[in-house]
């Protein structure tokens, strides 16, 4: 972190300076590795009436060895706190949220985690138990801003009788997988999740492919999919071969050469994956590109490079991958957004179009009968500020911008895409499907 | 393995005929000009990184290969186990074996065969036939006088028999001496031998410069329709050979000086002779079973290969004409001629070679004379010839040039389709030509 404000104010002298200038001081956030438990700590679990939820999640966190508490002795210091309001359906039913967390946000231990539980505001019987359980988003990412040293707040919405296929959001949301995903909320419906032999590899026996897997974040996408035990068919572009091969090789997986732009795109992939691989179960449509500028000085060729690279080429390639014959009953399709795509970008109409077009195409896939009737779900992650090659790039005073404008006060890494990525790729994550979940660190762009 | 695996195999038992190797694919790194972008890498480095994509390409990160041989033509005292320092270097298993085999130019094409010979014999199931050379990069040595004298320092028992020693230096003896591109046995260079074969063969200029400039067209097209997506891997910025010309034209390259032989009659320039390159490439090669339990597809199959060797030092014969006497072999062992391959990669180390060569097949007299045949072997159709553009587009990194027309000329034959053939022939230094045949799985 060397020469960026974050190296600064967490340096001797730059952290005394911070203090008195009252300036943020980016923490440094717990991320996940191999072998550690969900949250360091115990949890405080409750919630409204007979909060069906927060007894799964007690039970959950039983089976991982992790100690519960119902409520908070004087002093006591929990990891996290997740508060189940499914039941609440007048707005006097949110103080009971407040009188369960408030007490633990002061002594919540670093990368703490608060995690709402709630129900779908438009499934809603009557008025005031819509806008009470609309009221759960707002109070969430006020949360949100109010926690420091890297904690987060994040909702789950789980649909009427999907109570079981929460689990795997909130084993997520505890994690250190999810380390930079903030004020987001995550819609759990129907499905028939399968849970992992092993929870170190949930992806074992799986194959994913991955496009624009050479470097950034697609680079980090293969190497948490193979951690998480899948064979991984790395795409990228021939003249990005070498970076490609080093992927393909450092995962154990198989490179594919490929522009994912030509015509018989899809066809390669699938044939590649069923030849060597057996099949296919997983699909991250990564690789994109930018080409900014303002729209009074755009090009033709600028436009719609960045259209058919992030946005036509998904669409020819899923022709072919979601056919019957593609992509198996079961799979799981993962798309790359942007939160460009959500709040627009000055000088990225093109790549503002191609990414609010790969989240129309989410919702459109995930409503699919076809695509429900073989049990695959479609998702999005939309990253914020991640610190890649393209962002290195950026000039410095816009970067550092991009890195401060979100409640953790910096950028995130590939990895914290790549393991958003891996969640929705899971089986055990079935009921997760046409969610587009931001991994920014709640900007406060498009928020 | 499946069922029909099993049986093809032992098919081939009881019939007494050794299984064939197949060709499974191929990788190289782009070819670099002498001094340019690979100014600065070394064989290990390159040998190592055509393995590493080829690796890659077929998942074999962390897989034990049957042997991976390879080489160099152009080698530094220190590269004595340059192959198998190349695979610790990689992401293969560090347990594959790996030693390095030397033939001139000969010697991509040369240890394709002896892996694909182990593998017909069942010796071993699969490996990795590659080739490096760096003519940038290239080892110097110590001038000859200043090695005998160090020698004699070394022996040195008494510090009057070390004075002794060093008072024998001579500043003549600190010149180094870099490699040259010459004959021992007869001090002239490749292209001057090769000048005075095709002085003798009234190889035209034009001719010559013809076989330039559709090798450059044949390559630049090669690239436009993505045909070596799957056969390189970029390396150090490099994504295409770095001496295609893909606008040469017949007009330009006559305007370009002879550079060998002397006088009217010179006809060979810096245009149709091959220039000094850097790169590698590599082969994977295995036996069917073994390709078909990765789910890899077999492009070809290595169906026969002859090396043969002239005696140029007297004189009686050109320098790089060997590979005009192995082809008789091989069609004779096949019972084919040379008009029913349906591709022919015959390697342009000049253009001059390549017009030798097949004017010595159509030579009633040659073939009677030389090769001992009834009848000339005959013409042979040019649209069959290098289609895909050969080393004097592509350069030629001599160790490297094998392994690159592999690989090609498997992906060709595959495209074809099933039973077609193909025949390779490269010529070496010292007299020396090694020829193979593949055919389409
Ligand atoms: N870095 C960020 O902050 C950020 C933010 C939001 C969204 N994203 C999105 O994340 C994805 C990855 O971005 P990154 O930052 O890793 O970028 P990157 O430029 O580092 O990597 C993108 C990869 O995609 C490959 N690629 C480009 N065009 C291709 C094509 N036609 N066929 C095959 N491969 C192709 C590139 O060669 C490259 O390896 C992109 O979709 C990008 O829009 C990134």
């Amino acid at each position: 972190m060397a020469g960026t404000y974050a190296g600064l104010v967490n340096s001797p002298v730059g952290r005394k300076l911070a203090t008195q200038l009252g300036l943020p001081r980016p923490a440094t956030l717990r991320r996940y590795a191999v072998g550690e438990p969900l949250v360091e700590g115990s949890v405080l679990v409750g919630g409204l009436g007979p909060a069906p939820v927060a007894e799964r999640v007690r039970a959950l966190l039983k089976s991982e060895g992790i100690d519960t508490v119902d409520e908070l002795a004087d002093g006591d210091r929990v990891a996290a706190v997740v508060a189940d309001l499914t039941e609440a359906a007048e707005p006097s039913d949110l103080d009971a949220l407040r009188a369960l967390v408030a007490p633990a946000l002061r002594g919540l231990r670093p990368s703490g985690r608060v995690i709402v539980v709630g129900r779908e505001p438009s499934s809603a019987n009557g008025f005031a138990q819509a806008a009470t359980r609309r009221a759960l988003e707002g109070i969430t990412r006020s949360i949100g801003k109010e926690l420091r040293a890297g904690a987060t707040a994040n909702l789950v919405l789980v649909g009427d009788g999907a109570e079981a296929n929460a689990d795997a959001a909130v084993r997520f949301l505890l994690s250190g997988r999810a380390a930079y995903v903030d004020g987001q909320v995550v819609r759990v419906g129907p499905g028939t999740p399968t849970e992992p032999a092993d929870w170190a590899k949930p992806l074992a026996g799986k194959v994913a492919v991955v496009t624009g897997a050479a470097r950034g974040i697609g680079a980090s996408i293969a190497d948490v999919l193979a951690r998480d035990g899948a064979t991984v068919l790395c795409v990228d572009i021939p003249a990005a071969g070498d970076s490609l091969a080093r992927t393909a090789n450092r995962v154990g997986g198989t490179a594919l050469q490929l522009d994912v732009t030509a015509d018989d795109a899809g066809r390669q992939i699938l044939d590649h994956a069923t030849a060597r691989h057996g099949g296919l179960d997983i699909v991250v449509h990564n690789a994109g590109i930018t080409r900014d500028k303002l729209l009074a000085n755009m090009d033709q060729a600028r436009w719609s490079s960045v259209l058919d690279v992030n946005l036509g080429s998904i669409l020819r390639m899923n022709e072919v991958l979601l056919a019957d014959g593609g992509i198996r009953d079961g799979g799981h399709v993962v798309l790359v957004s942007s939160i460009a795509g959500i709040a627009g970008n000055r000088g990225q109409t093109n790549y503002g179009a191609s990414k609010a077009g790969v989240i129309g195409l989410v919702d459109a896939l995930a409503a699919d009968e076809g695509l429900r009737a073989r049990g695959i779900t479609v998702n999005a992650v939309a990253p914020g500020f991640i610190e890649t090659e393209m962002t290195a790039k950026v000039p410095f005073a816009t970067r550092e911008v991009g890195r401060l404008l979100n409640s953790l006060n910096q950028g995130g890494l590939p990895v914290d895409v790549a393991e958003t990525i891996a969640w929705f790729s899971q089986d055990a994550n079935a009921g997760v499907t046409g969610n587009v979940v931001r991994v920014c660190g709640q900007s406060l762009l498009g928020a | 393995m499946s069922p029909s695996a099993s049986s093809s195999r032992s098919a081939s038992r009881t019939s007494g005929q050794p299984r064939r190797a197949a060709v499974i694919g191929g990788n190289r790194i782009p070819f670099a000009r002498q001094n340019a972008a690979y100014a600065k890498a070394s064989n290990q480095d390159m040998l190592t990184a055509a393995i590493e994509g080829l690796v890659a390409r077929h998942g074999l990160a962390g897989e034990q290969v049957g042997e991976v041989a390879a080489g160099a033509v152009l080698k530094h005292a220190r590269d004595f186990n340059l192959t198998r320092e190349s695979v610790l270097g990689s992401s293969l298993s560090a347990r594959t074996p790996a030693y390095d085999v030397q033939q001139a130019c000969g010697t991509g094409l040369e240890a394709a065969i002896l892996v694909g010979n182990k593998i017909a014999l069942g010796q071993i199931e699969s490996g990795i036939a590659g080739g490096t050379d760096t003519a940038s990069d290239a080892p110097i040595a110590v001038n000859e006088g200043l090695r005998e004298t160090l020698l004699t320092l070394n022996r040195a028992k008494t510090p009057g028999q070390r004075v002794k020693a060093l008072t024998g230096l001579r500043p003549s003896q600190l010149v180094p001496e870099i490699p040259r591109n010459v004959e021992p046995r007869t001090g002239l260079s490749m292209g001057e031998h090769m000048a005075q074969t095709a002085k003798q063969w009234g190889i035209s200029r034009e001719a010559q410069d013809e076989i330039a400039a559709s090798s450059h067209h044949n390559l630049a097209a090669a690239y436009d329709r993505g045909f070596f997506d799957d056969l390189m891997t970029p390396f150090l910025g490099q994504t295409r050979d770095q001496n295609l010309r893909p606008d040469s034209t017949v007009e330009k390259l006559a305007t370009l000086k002879p550079v060998f032989g002397r006088g009217e009659g010179a006809t060979m320039t810096a245009g149709n002779s091959t220039p000094l390159t850097d790169g590698a490439s590599a082969v994977l090669l295995g036996s069917d079973e073994w390709a078909q339990e990765r789910g890899l597809p077999v492009l070809a199959h290595l169906v026969d290969a002859q090396t043969a060797a002239v005696d140029y030092v007297t004189g009686n014969e050109g320098l790089l004409m060997a590979p005009a006497y192995a082809l008789p072999h091989l069609l004779a062992r096949q019972g084919m001629k040379l008009q029913d391959f349906d591709l022919v990669e015959i390697h342009e180390a000049f253009a001059a070679t390549v017009l030798t060569t097949l004017a010595a097949w159509e030579s009633e007299e040659f073939c009677r004379d030389r090769l001992g045949l009834d009848a000339p072997i005959g013409a042979l159709d040019r649209d069959r010839l290098n289609v895909n553009g050969s080393s004097l587009a592509a350069g030629h990194p001599f160790a490297a040039t094998g392994g690159r027309i592999v690989a090609s000329l498997a992906k060709m034959l595959h495209e074809k389709g099933s039973g077609a053939r193909g025949l390779i022939s490269i010529c070496a230094a010292g007299g020396q030509g090694v020829m193979a045949i593949l055919e389409a799985a």
